[in-house]
């Protein structure tokens, strides 16, 4: 079995982004994405905290407090970047004007409900940022996680445990297994990694999955 | 505040040569301009991070003293500075944020896992929308962030086409608390960057609007299409030498 690392998977999600697309990257994981976006593709960063042409990291030395991501990461602008206030930003969000928003997830459940900012633990002090927003906002939301939690269980559930973002929000989940698609009539495989089945996937993933006809 | 002296029919000329600036909405230190902060009152900081922060203003409501406060922020202070140094003074009521939980927010974490802070927790498009609600007389809004989550838990829905959304109501503020990067006497602000983030909104959510500024110009000086913020919705701006502070 060849399981994709972190920057495979974010290499995977990157594919699939066309020219011309305005993309929000959520906080963690989904940051590598923007390292891996196809050359030759024009394609334009959100951050929630108000910037449109997001650009790399700056130089050591380079960064400016007052040009920082949704992490709180310095980084830069591209020509032709704006800025705008924080309501006019989520209006961009909720609004449906973003084509693309890209999260990480605890879990996804068959209906696409996304559970992504909360363990539910009583000692836990939640926090949620603008995850919500983003689930309800984009045209297409895409989901990247590690298929397996740390102890083998399956992150792809019948119905999420941990508390919802949102609910039937996820179009595509990005893992290091696999691609799959979320339909009106369960999860449709698109691709699987190298030296997997696709018994081996539905055993290890425990809801049922339907195969592509394209799908290995 | 805004006497306009209308009545006295001179020409410009002489009203300028006579009198000093009828507006003028400029003061003299943070101090000056926090020194009526009644206890009790809700205070808008606006800053995403450090960024906008507006910290000088923060230490002088530290200093200033008020209690039983309410903070609209979008965290809930980092490290020891700023409005984590607030929060521990525990003169913080209820805070409304979209993310308190920082690995450097501990004066937070203490105070909340102690029961001695109220969490009002609020996404942050709907904390955004809520504060510009509040600025633009908007009574409430059904927005569809947080249908079918316990954020939603209690509040009113309602189906509206093929969509299902949650009734939220306004912020509004006794006083906000933001940062500009210039301003002139009449208020009128623009932003550097990302630090724009809640300025503008909370600018105008709130009944007393104090702006920290890097500079100062004279009227006419910032090009009216630049204009991000209008002065009507500032009511007292403080020039504070260019912050020193870096990034946490």
């Amino acid at each position: 079995m060849k399981k994709l690392d972190k920057k495979q998977i974010a290499a995977r999600v990157a594919r699939d982004i066309p020219d011309g697309a305005y993309v929000n990257l959520g906080i963690g994981l989904p940051t590598l994405v923007a390292d891996h976006l196809p050359k030759g593709r024009e394609i334009i960063l959100h951050s929630e905290n108000g910037i449109l042409g997001v650009g790399p990291k700056p130089a050591p030395g380079e960064e400016d407090e007052d040009l920082i991501n949704a992490g709180k990461e310095p980084v830069t602008l591209l020509p032709g970047g704006a800025y705008f206030h924080h309501a006019d930003s989520f209006g961009m969000i909720r609004g449906r004007h973003l084509d693309f928003c890209i999260l990480g997830a605890f879990q996804v459940s068959v209906a696409g409900d996304l559970a992504n900012w909360h363990t539910g633990g009583a000692e836990a002090i939640p926090a949620v940022g603008g995850a919500m927003d983003l689930a309800v906002g984009a045209k297409k939301v895409l989901v990247m996680m590690e298929h397996l939690t740390k102890n083998g269980e399956s992150k792809i559930v019948e119905r999420c445990t941990y508390p919802l973002t949102g609910a039937r929000c996820v179009n595509r989940i990005y893992t290091d297994l696999a691609v799959i698609d979320v339909k009106p009539d369960g999860l449709h495989v698109i691709e699987i990694v190298e030296g997997v089945s696709f018994e081996e996937l539905q055993r290890l993933t425990g809801v049922p999955l339907k195969r592509l006809a394209t799908a290995a | 505040m805004c006497l306009l002296r209308s009545d006295l029919k001179r020409d410009k000329k002489a009203q300028c040569d006579n009198f000093p600036p009828m507006i003028n909405k400029l003061f003299a230190s943070p101090e000056a301009a926090l020194a009526d902060i009644p206890d009790g009152a809700t205070i808008m900081i606006g800053g995403f991070g450090n960024a906008g922060m507006p910290a000088e203003l923060i230490d002088a409501l530290v200093a200033q003293g008020a209690q039983d406060l309410t903070i609209v922020n979008n965290n809930a202070g980092n490290a020891d500075t700023g409005l984590a140094a607030l929060l521990k003074t525990k003169r913080v009521r209820k805070i409304l944020c979209s993310f308190p939980r920082q690995t450097d927010s501990w004066h937070f974490d203490a105070l909340y896992r102690a029961g001695e802070i109220e969490l009002e927790l609020v996404p942050q498009g709907t904390l955004a929308e809520r504060i510009r609600a509040a600025g633009a007389g908007v009574g409430a809004f059904y927005t569809p962030t947080a249908f079918g989550t316990r954020l939603a838990e209690g509040k009113e829905t309602r189906r509206i086409g093929d969509r299902d959304y949650v009734l939220e109501y306004p912020i509004h503020a006794d006083f906000a608390l933001i940062k500009a990067e210039r301003a002139d006497r009449w208020g009128n602000l623009v932003y550097r960057k990302s630090a724009r983030n809640f300025g503008p909104i909370m600018a105008a959510a709130a009944k007393c609007t104090v702006v920290q500024v890097r500079e100062t110009v004279e009227l006419g000086a910032i090009d009216p299409e630049a204009i991000v913020t209008p002065g009507i919705f500032v009511q007292r701006v403080v020039r504070v030498a260019p912050s020193m502070r870096k990034a946490a």
